[in-house]
């Protein structure tokens, strides 16, 4: 394969060529999380994931004008934020519709295109709302593929239910990771909220059953079910999440009464498949995105509220009990394209 | 949502009948197509245009080779570009062959499946005959040391006993001088997931290598990571230094862009495929394996590999002998029908299937319905071993016919059924040997006695004749022999059983 020159020499010339500088790092956070208001936390959470966007945004507009060019260099900066090929066209093409003056400012072009974002986000952009049956617990049903962060999200979840006054219970229906059940156990006693379990290797809609028993029986007003990480396409483990949601509506056939999942922000265009995966399996509510806070962002939801139109209901932003946000289509869009 | 890049590039290169050199006009067009694939399969930008401009350097002028479309020629180029850049296969062995113990530290962001790819690496090398301790310095999640120490227990590996409330640094040292004092092999340093961005944390991982001083970094990555892949990659070869990187969930349904973008930015071998949850669910790298998927061409290999690990091996021999004589009874329909089961049933085989993966859309929407394989199965079972043996024995009786009707709770006419599919099957494994892919189709339409997959096969024959005609020839060892080759030995590497130059240490 002689005509490839993908030899190591080269490649580290190319490194230094292609790769993208080093983001500036943000400086460590050491904050006192429940001090600071939502807003600036969401955009504190925001900021961290988009710096490398909105300096790419700048680069094209300070350098070019609204030509085939700079529409092309900004139809890259949206696919390099995951927003996949197709989704990017779609919006570079919506944009390059409209007209600038020759000299606009960079700044100008960018709350142009975050409008053009927001458009696509605001229908999708609704909090979880929580309404408690008469006679039983609001179920909430946590799905996703595996290490998007579900437990971790139940834990902050947990705090936000909380803060609403509501009495919440945790039941680890992940019976199979090693730990897990350990693991939301120690959530639990962070928020001093019970937390059901069974043995590891039992059976998981067991555990939601009873769980809901419990919660009722204790005048729970929330009961957030935790589920083991499972791929969409293996269908043994989604029989089994089918199977979870069949036996609590056998407790209340309006149960799980939200169903999220979660996707992590660095998933590139397989979130598509997951959410038809576990839509056709669990009926979807809502989405939750994680790991925003890194340098991934997210972008491929997109595409999803276009396609799909589910509500995505929180961003998380870090691994601490405050660190998951209400999502809101204008702050996102705008903090995407860096405003 | 992915329509097959071979499907657009037909497309594409109609009008070019008769031309003898890809001009540069042709290979652009095809390049816009290619851009799109790759960057459906989340291969980063960057490095989707770097490939993409040696794409053309090789392509543009090259001659038109008369026995195959401009289309193949071009997707041929594509696929040994990918495999050019994925690799050598050789460059996946483990360099722990040095003065013990080989510290290998295990890097990645969050929920990458650090802690589960320690524990199959422990128990992969474990069966190499090393003696492995494992560590995690995981200080970050809840319960994550108790993970490891679990999958320790479970799979007989040694784990580092957890002293509450010491540092990553600490226990570094302190599994330092157990794996000395102990005499192991091998030490793997599992660690807390950490964003790329995050100063504290990677400044700490670089102090865990100072003192590991690691023969073996490897960095852990989700095979459905998206464009994100470049700025993780750029950051842990700067921060840290990785010597190669595992690519987990690669048994999702994620075309794993994501491994071209790891191995152009880190310019690091991929050593490790996660092929699923179970312990022993990893492998060695196939740069083949994954440059097919990013494509969207099926996965053969992996289908061949499922298939052999499915395949009950004394079964597969006793049925390969059978069909040989063209004895082929209700009882090896039976065990037939338990390993397709097993594989994830008919939809899932047939997604693995060049030319058909293109078309899973429609195998999902064809609803190809496994309720019937469940109650073949049923009938099969309620029938006595004696029965399975001389199905005649059935044909001559309707009392037996009833009986067994009612024991799997269905209906005579569907015992008739199932008899009139075996009927066929027979015939058709008869002719199998001379046809190829087509009597593996020829078979999963038996079993499902469906119009739906007539529909989708003849569409798929209408809609590119030359890559159909490819896929029923590119099996044909599948054709020749579906149980020689599946469970007889012909294959070498059976999962589990890994080269042994696997271990080797540096050259």
């Amino acid at each position: 394969m002689g005509i490839w020159p993908f030899g190591k020499k080269d490649k580290d010339e190319e490194k230094q060529a292609e790769a993208p500088a080093p983001e500036p790092a943000p400086a460590p956070e050491v904050e006192p999380e429940q001090e600071k208001s939502w807003l600036a936390r969401l955009s504190d959470g925001l900021s961290k994931s988009t710096s490398k966007l909105t300096q790419g945004i700048v680069d094209v507009f300070t350098k070019s004008k609204l030509d085939a060019a700079s529409l092309e260099n900004l139809e890259e900066v949206l696919i390099m934020a995951d927003l996949g090929p197709r989704t990017a066209a779609k919006i570079v093409a919506t944009f390059g519709a409209r007209k600038f003056d020759d000299n606009i400012a960079p700044q100008k072009v960018r709350e142009a295109l975050a409008e053009e974002i927001e458009k696509l986000l605001a229908p999708v952009a609704q909090p979880l709302t929580i309404k408690k049956p008469e006679n039983g617990p609001f179920v909430i049903l946590v799905t996703g593929v595996n290490g998007v962060g579900k437990t971790t999200t139940i834990g902050k979840l947990g705090k936000w239910i909380q803060a609403q006054n509501h009495k919440v219970m945790l039941a680890a229906a992940d019976t199979f990771r090693a730990a897990a059940v350990e693991q939301i156990q120690i959530w639990g006693n962070r928020l001093g909220v019970p937390v059901v379990s069974k043995d590891v290797g039992a059976d998981a809609a067991a555990v939601a059953f009873e769980a809901y028993e419990r919660a009722k029986r204790e005048g729970m007003d929330v009961l957030v079910i935790d589920t083991a990480g499972r791929l969409h396409n293996k269908s043994g483990l989604m029989d089994e999440l089918g199977k979870i949601v069949r036996v609590l509506g056998k407790h209340d056939a309006a149960a799980p009464h939200a169903t999220l999942l979660v996707l992590d922000a660095t998933t590139g265009q397989n979130a598509f498949a997951q959410v038809e995966g576990f839509k056709e399996v669990a009926n979807l509510t809502g989405l939750v995105v994680t790991k925003l806070d890194g340098s991934a962002k997210g972008g491929v939801v997109v595409g999803l509220a276009d396609k799909f139109g589910l509500p995505i209901h929180a961003v998380g932003v870090g691994e601490g009990l405050a660190d998951l946000q209400p999502f809101t289509a204008r702050d996102f869009a705008r903090s995407l394209v860096g405003l | 949502m992915f329509e097959s890049l071979t499907e657009k590039l037909g497309q594409v290169f109609d009008k070019l009948r008769g031309n003898t050199k890809l001009s540069e006009e042709d290979v652009d067009l095809a390049l816009r197509e290619i851009r799109v694939a790759l960057l459906e399969a989340d291969v980063a930008l960057p490095v989707a245009k770097e490939f993409m401009a040696k794409v053309k350097d090789v392509a543009v002028g090259a001659d038109i080779i008369k026995s195959v479309s401009p289309t193949q020629q071009i997707v041929k180029i594509v696929h040994d570009g990918i495999l050019a850049m994925l690799g050598d296969a050789a460059e996946s062995a483990l360099n722990i062959d040095v003065t013990p113990p080989a510290v290998v530290l295990m890097v990645g962001l969050q929920g990458s499946g650090k802690t589960t790819t320690t524990g199959k690496l422990a128990k992969l090398l474990t069966k190499g005959r090393k003696k492995v301790l494992m560590a995690s310095l995981d200080t970050q999640r809840p319960a994550a040391q108790d993970q490891l120490r679990i999958l320790g227990e479970q799979n007989s590996v040694a784990t580092l006993p957890i002293i509450a409330g010491q540092n990553p640094i600490e226990i570094t040292k302190r599994a330092l001088e157990a794996a000395k004092l102990e005499a192991y092999d091998v030490l793997l340093l599992d660690t807390a997931g950490r964003l790329a961005i995050d100063d504290a944390l990677m400044a700490e991982v670089a102090s865990v290598r100072d003192i590991a001083k690691p023969v073996e970094t490897l960095l852990v990555v989700d095979a459905m990571m998206g464009q994100d892949a470049v700025n993780v990659a750029t950051e842990f070869v700067t921060r840290v230094g990785i010597t190669g990187t595992v690519l987990t969930r690669i048994d999702g349904d994620t075309r794993g862009g994501a491994a071209m973008s790891m191995r152009f930015v880190t310019g690091k071998p991929i050593k490790f495929l996660g092929t699923g949850e179970k312990s022993d669910a990893i492998e060695a790298f196939k740069p083949d394996r994954v440059a097919g998927r990013i494509l969207g061409m099926g996965d053969v290999v992996s289908l061949v590999e499922k298939a052999v690990e499915t395949m009950d091996r004394d079964k597969a021999a006793e049925a390969a002998k059978k069909f040989q004589e063209g004895k082929f009874d209700l009882d090896d329909f039976r065990n037939q029908l338990a390993q397709m089961k097993q594989m994830g049933g008919v939809g899932s085989m047939m997604k693995m299937l060049p030319g058909l993966s293109r078309m899973s859309g429609k195998i999902d929407e064809a609803k190809l319905d496994e309720t019937i394989l469940k109650r073949q199965e049923a009938i099969m079972n309620s029938m006595t071993k004696r029965e399975r043996g001389k199905p005649d024995l059935i044909l001559n009786s309707g009392s037996r016919r009833r009986r067994i009707a009612e024991g799997s709770g269905t209906t005579v006419q569907d015992v008739n059924r199932l008899m009139k599919q075996f009927d066929q099957m027979q015939t058709m494994m008869k002719k199998m040997r001379k046809m190829g892919m087509g009597g593996m189709m020829s078979m999963a339409k038996g079993l499902l006695g469906g119009n739906a997959f007539d529909a989708m096969v003849a569409d798929a024959a209408a809609q590119d004749p030359a890559a159909f005609e490819k896929m029923k020839d590119s099996l044909p060892q599948l054709g020749a022999n579906p149980f020689a080759s599946l469970g007889m030995g012909q294959q070498p590497k059976l999962p589990g059983g890994l080269p042994p130059e696997f271990f080797k240490g540096k050259k």
